[in-house]
């Protein structure tokens, strides 16, 4: 299937990096170690796969695997309109994981709402810090194990009518 | 008693003269801001009621309506622009997120603005049709004219 040509070549060059390949609702998905972050996307930026935006960077939190953090990110191919859905899982304790700000320049607010909300860190990222919360938010929002109904005023509040 | 004679006489006078000059500070943040434009507009025109009048400056202001979500980054921005605006002044809470914080129950946004600054009237609904703004637009009218009239000449002689 041609969707899967890409993930072929990927399992091909990083026979040892790429974990677990599929597609997924229509695009194809590559699980990969995550301290070769870099290297994969710097493949699939170049000639032939120009993958050459990338689309989004995300983050999910699920508290209850020893792996906490799924880093997904989602890159896209102009000629052709193909896509791709880049997983890497990231342990609870000081997650961290490469910048891409140096391959692509969207990357730099990306990876700093992913810090804001989950307190994922991105070593090689020139201004990390929050994008969305205020100086003096504590706590990293959108983590399950932030409390659901805790609010941090940055004003003292009247009492409630 | 000719003083309380006067004195009555002033209040409705400024009364009369307040609810039916109201400028308005539209702080539109969110969806409810078209909702706001609806109101102001000629099809269902607030100038018939005298607050057709704009003023992009809380300075020049007597009415606030916060119309729309208000986040708690943006908390000390709100309260600002209340405490910019000259006395006599009143505040519309325009949506249910104004009201109570909506359907974000949540680690972002005021549960309700007046956590923050005190609210005159409050407007439900997501977002509130133009016919409930203008509802309460009377009755935020019919307060002014009963309230007790802030003049500053009579507390300076008493």
């Amino acid at each position: 299937m041609e969707k899967e040509i890409v993930l072929t070549a990927l399992r091909e060059a990083f026979p040892a990096d790429v974990l677990e390949t599929s597609v997924s609702l229509g695009d194809p998905v590559a699980v990969i170690r995550p301290a070769a972050l870099a290297e994969v996307m710097t493949f699939l930026k170049k000639e032939p796969w120009n993958f050459t935006m990338l689309l989004d960077a995300t983050c999910l939190d699920f508290p209850e695997r020893p792996e906490r953090f799924e880093m997904v990110y989602h890159v896209f191919a102009l000629d052709g309109a193909r896509r791709l859905r880049v997983k890497a899982s990231l342990p609870g304790e000081g997650a961290a994981i490469a910048s891409l700000t140096g391959l692509w320049k969207n990357a730099d607010w990306l990876e700093r709402e992913i810090f804001d909300m989950f307190g994922v860190g991105f070593p090689g990222h020139p201004d990390l810090q929050r994008l969305f919360m205020y100086d003096g938010f504590e706590g990293h929002p959108l983590r399950k194990d932030y409390p659901l109904r805790k609010r941090q005023p940055r004003l003292p509040m009247r009492p409630e009518s | 008693m000719p003083g309380n004679f006067i004195t009555s006489r002033l209040d409705a006078m400024l009364a009369w003269g307040r609810k039916f000059s109201l400028f308005h500070y539209p702080y539109v943040t969110a969806c409810c801001g078209m909702e706001y434009m609806s109101a102001a507009c000629a099809h269902f025109d607030i100038d018939r009621f005298g607050a057709g009048w704009t003023r992009f400056s809380p300075r020049q202001s007597d009415l606030l309506l916060v119309v729309g979500t208000v986040a708690q980054k943006l908390a000390p921005v709100l309260k600002t622009v209340y405490d910019q605006m000259t006395e006599p002044k009143w505040v519309i809470a325009f949506g249910a997120c104004t009201v109570s914080g909506g359907i974000y129950d949540n680690y972002a946004v005021v549960q309700g603005i007046d956590r923050i600054i005190p609210v005159d009237i409050y407007i439900p609904g997501c977002p509130p049709r133009p016919e409930m703004v203008l509802d309460g637009l009377l009755k935020l009218q019919e307060k002014i004219k009963t309230q007790g009239q802030d003049w500053r000449w009579k507390k300076k002689s008493s």
